[in-house]
This record gives structure tokens, sequence and C-alpha cells, in this order.
């Protein structure tokens, strides 16, 4: 039968993967927004399985609200980066030193 | 039994998927790893019987999210190679770190867990109960303000995006209404002293 265990689990392994993402493509903005998604996703793996196997439904609706809130993020974040090539010509972190448009 | 089976494939599946996302040398590639992680998961959370949030994550992640990921990288034209050098050497590094994550988090689960319902099976839902009716009587009820603070969220993202990336752009023949409204007859009209002209 499937247990909790199971679930936690396999979230502790996504949330690791996705820290080591952060850690391996720390030049690249549109990877690192990649990886920020994924963990949102590994946390949203707990708040289902915890709201499941212990039977309330908040749970559910606090993964709602990350889903809002990570929609949100990575709709201004992209946005900043479209405006950040348009004048800069380049995405990589390491160029990005000013905070002047 | 046959549900364990249909959760080690799809959890073999997923982690596979977001390594493929984080070693991708291509990130029109990694998005599409990401896609298939979102999917993944969202057939995971199915099988413990959320499916409102499973449709929530294809139509809002996969729908909306992804295809914005998708667009903005072919929008921009990313030099591949420079971004990805260094991997090599910050590899160790992340590897490290994530597996003291995983410890960590493996260790409070197994070792600290005592108070979870870690080993009992999943109770199955009575025929005829409604996820969507369970989590709209929660988010409703007494989340209701929460809800309305989301949906306000939601326009600030809207406004945003649009005044980031709104861009005037020069040499654009366009009417400038509170220009056209400002002016006076002083602007236009100008009157000239002079003598009268003579029949010949």
């Amino acid at each position: 039968m499937i247990t909790l265990t199971h679930y936690m689990t396999l979230s502790a392994l996504l949330f690791a993967i996705s820290v080591a993402g952060i850690f391996i493509n720390r030049k690249n903005v549109i990877l690192l927004l990649m990886c920020i998604e994924l963990l949102l996703l590994a946390v949203n793996f707990n708040f289902i399985a915890l709201s499941r196997f212990m039977g309330d439904a908040t749970g559910q609706v606090f993964v709602f609200f990350i889903l809002t809130v990570a929609a949100a993020e990575s709709a201004i974040g992209l946005a900043i980066m479209v405006v950040l090539f348009r004048t800069r010509r380049s995405i990589n972190v390491q160029e990005l030193d000013v905070l002047k448009g | 039994m046959i549900t364990l089976l249909i959760f080690g494939v799809l959890a073999l599946v997923l982690v596979s998927a977001a390594l493929g996302v984080i070693v991708s040398r291509n990130p029109v590639y990694a998005a599409m790893w990401l896609v298939l992680s979102f999917v993944t998961s969202a057939v995971l959370w199915l099988l413990i019987e959320a499916e409102f949030l499973a449709i929530v994550l294809v139509l809002v992640y996969v729908g909306a999210v992804m295809v914005l990921f998708l667009f903005v990288v072919m929008m921009l034209d990313v030099d591949v190679a420079a971004t990805r050098e260094g991997f090599t050497r910050y590899a160790p590094a992340g590897t490290v770190v994530a597996a003291v994550i995983v410890a960590e988090l493996l260790s409070v689960l197994w070792l600290r867990g005592s108070g979870l319902p870690i080993a009992q099976p999943l109770a199955s839902q009575p025929a005829g109960h409604s996820n969507t009716r369970e989590i709209g009587l929660a988010l409703y009820g007494s989340h209701v303000f929460e809800f309305e603070l989301a949906a306000f969220l939601l326009l600030l993202a809207i406004v945003a995006a649009i005044m980031l990336t709104h861009r005037q752009r020069p040499g654009l023949k366009v009417q400038d209404i509170a220009a056209q409204v400002r002016v006076r007859r002083e602007d236009r009209v100008r009157i000239v002293k002079m003598d009268a002209e003579r029949d010949p």
C-alpha cells in the first residue's frame, strides 16, 4: 500500500534535485526560474500528501494559493527578464550588477 | 499492490524528468522536461485522490506557465554555451548540498516523524465524495479573505507584467490625446497687423 512515507521521500528527493539545479545553473536566469518552479512543486507534494493522509482539506487550499503565487512570480520574473535582455543583451547572472534600468 | 507499482514507475519518471531539467544544455529541452515532471506529478496527485489540484496543475502550469516560459526562451536569443560554462565546477557542490538536504529531510521523517500517520495506508474516500466540493467549502468558507487577496495578487501581477514589458517605440505615429486637449488658441492662430490692401 502507498503510505505517507513514499510521498514525503519522493518530495524530499525532488526538493534536493531542484536545489542542486540552482547550484549548477547559477548563470542562467531562465533555468533558475525553472528550478524554483520545481522546488515549489516538491513543497506542494508534501502539502497534498499530508492533507490527504491526515484528512484535512486545508492543505489542498494552501496548495491552491501556492499555485497562484507561483504563477504570478513566474509571470513577473519573465517580464523582468525580457526587460533585462532588452537593455543588457544578456541574461548571465554575473553580468547583472546594477539596479539602474 | 498495483498502486504501489504505478507509484514506483511514476516516481522514477518524475525523478528522471527533474534531473533532465537541471542538466539539459538547451533551455527548450529543460522546459520540455519540466512539462513532463508537471504531468507526472498531476498523475501522482490523482493517485491519492486529489483530483481538483491535479487538473489545476495541468491547466495552469502546463497550459499557461510553461507556454510563457517557452515563449520567452524562444524570444530571447540566449547564448547557450556562455551560460553553461562552469557546469563541472559547480556540480560537486550542488551534489553535496542535495545529499545533505535528502539526509536531513529523511532523518526527520523516519526518526522523528512519530506524530505522523507514517505507515498507515490511505483511507479511501466513500463513493460519491467530491474533492472539488471539499476544497470549495474550505476555500469559500473559512478562507474567503485569502481568496480575495489571491485575486488581487493576480491583478497586480498582470499590471506589473504589462507595465514592465510595454514600451514606446520611437518614430511611431500615434495620437497624443492630452496634447490635443491642452492646445489653446494662441498656439494655432497668429494675428498680424498690416496695412489694408488697395484694389488695383
